[in-house]
């Protein structure tokens, strides 16, 4: 089978107006994928379907990811040698750069015709809030479409030209993404016999809301008025 | 019905629901003889008891204990309560067995609207009991009794088939113990207690309302 590279190199050839970059993995699975341009990829992926080399007639998974707005910093160390012979000097010099946010669908695609894969492409929205369509490859893979549901339900990326696209899992009222990073959920968490640190923070975001009445957080609490609603 | 008396002295009326003025080793004689003294009550929730219809639905995992309770392998028609009814018109006994999304939500307590008096839930399983593993995510319900009244409560995760008969046991010594009149007559008695409760609505954020503070109030925290 190709390598990413090579497919890389056949799809800018067949389609030079196309975008497509290698996304590099650095952890030691090195699943390298591609990133393909949106306003492309639905021809991009009919390619990678159709081609008698690749045959991936398979989309196996669906990922979302979120990426919020996030400053990076850049270290460029600079080594000034000393002139008077003793050890060089190792000058650091970090630049932040803001990195802006955006969303992701990852899809992983086999041929079972040709027994191989995966390949992973990617595609990026172009923002968080007002850009966040892509196009659906629905039409390309049939099972992605409960995936790409549920990640325009739980990520609120619009597929376009998907079938159905309808939510998923949480119910059509509903206004939010929850897997989004932003995502605050519902402050409806009451205090917990725990010792768990995270779930005490909760609780106690809560219980600021409510009353002060947690441990060491305030007055005494009101009499439990419902200690005996679960024997 | 033959649950032994506590070293009933003849002078005290025995506090056995069916005794009237008759202690429960004159009744016990009596039976040996051949008479069966009992009362209207007794009889009434001896039948109930021993012949509970669930209604026939699962949520998640717990499900599947239920299912299993109801094989040859536990059994669950040797306390009469093998009939799972498919429509919440003909069941007695709602159990809530595994996780309530909040999208189920909803619909779970439109069933037990749906349900005739006298009815009884046994929330089954962590899940159903507060959301249990679920419970610092969004959209698990945090226990059932948030919305509808529960009568038994089951721990597990899930609970084991006899867990469940025995919960259903206990449900059964509930019901025996249940009065028909009087002061504190069984809730299905009264006409004034409540047999529908108010189902929520789908909100933008979360179920309108998250609670029936009518039916629950949250536990408070133990003081410093």
């Amino acid at each position: 089978m190709d390598t990413v590279e090579q497919i890389r190199d056949r799809l800018l050839a067949r389609f030079p107006a196309a975008r497509v970059e290698l996304v590099t993995n650095p952890g030691t699975a090195a699943e390298h994928s591609l990133l393909l341009d949106p306003a492309h990829a639905h021809d991009l992926a009919l390619f990678l379907r159709d081609d008698p080399a690749l045959q991936l007639d398979y989309c196996s998974n669906v990922t979302g990811i979120d990426w919020p707005d996030k400053d990076i910093t850049d270290v460029t160390k600079t080594t000034i040698p000393d002139p008077a012979g003793g050890p060089p000097k190792v000058v650091e010099q970090k630049t932040v750069r803001h990195q802006p946010g955006f969303l992701e669908a990852v899809y992983h695609l086999y041929s079972i015709a040709l027994k191989q894969g995966p390949v992973i492409i990617r595609l990026r929205t172009a923002n968080r809030t007002d850009g966040v369509a892509l196009p659906s490859l629905t039409p390309i893979w049939r099972s992605c479409d409960f995936q790409e549901r549920e990640i325009f339900d739980l990520f609120g990326i619009i597929f376009e030209r998907h079938p159905d696209l309808r939510r998923l899992l949480m119910w059509d009222e509903f206004k939010d993404h929850p897997m989004r990073k932003d995502y605050v959920e519902p402050d409806d968490y009451e205090w917990e016999p725990t010792a768990h640190a995270a779930v005490l923070e909760k609780a106690k975001a809560h219980a600021a809301v409510s009353v002060a009445s947690l441990p060491g957080s305030g007055p005494a609490p009101a009499p439990a008025k419902s200690a005996e609603a679960k024997p | 019905m033959s649950d032994p008396a506590p070293t009933p002295s003849p002078a005290a009326p025995a506090p056995f629901p069916a005794a009237g003025n008759i202690s429960d080793t004159d009744r016990e004689d009596l039976r040996r003889h051949g008479i069966l003294m009992t009362s209207m009550e007794e009889l009434y929730n001896w039948g109930r008891s021993n012949s509970i219809w669930p209604l026939q639905f699962g949520l998640a995992c717990c499900a599947i204990e239920m299912i299993a309770a109801a094989t040859a392998r536990f059994d669950i028609a040797r306390f009469g309560a093998e009939i799972f009814r498919p429509s919440p018109r003909q069941a007695d006994l709602m159990i809530v067995s595994g996780t309530v999304t909040k999208k189920m939500a909803p619909l779970v307590v439109r069933l037990w609207n749906q349900m005739p008096e006298p009815k009884y839930c046994i929330a089954m399983g962590a899940c159903a009991i507060s959301g249990g593993p679920f419970k610092q995510g969004y959209n698990v319900l945090k226990g059932i009794d948030r919305f509808i009244p529960v009568d038994i409560y089951i721990p597990g995760c899930p609970p084991r088939p006899e867990a469940l008969l025995n919960g259903l046991v206990q449900l059964q010594k509930k019901i025996k113990a249940e009065k028909l009149t009087g002061p504190d007559a069984a809730r299905h008695t009264r006409p004034e207690a409540p047999s529908e409760f108010p189902i929520p609505v789908y909100g933008a954020h979360d179920l309108e309302p998250t609670k029936n503070p009518a039916v629950w109030s949250p536990p408070s925290p133990p003081s410093a």
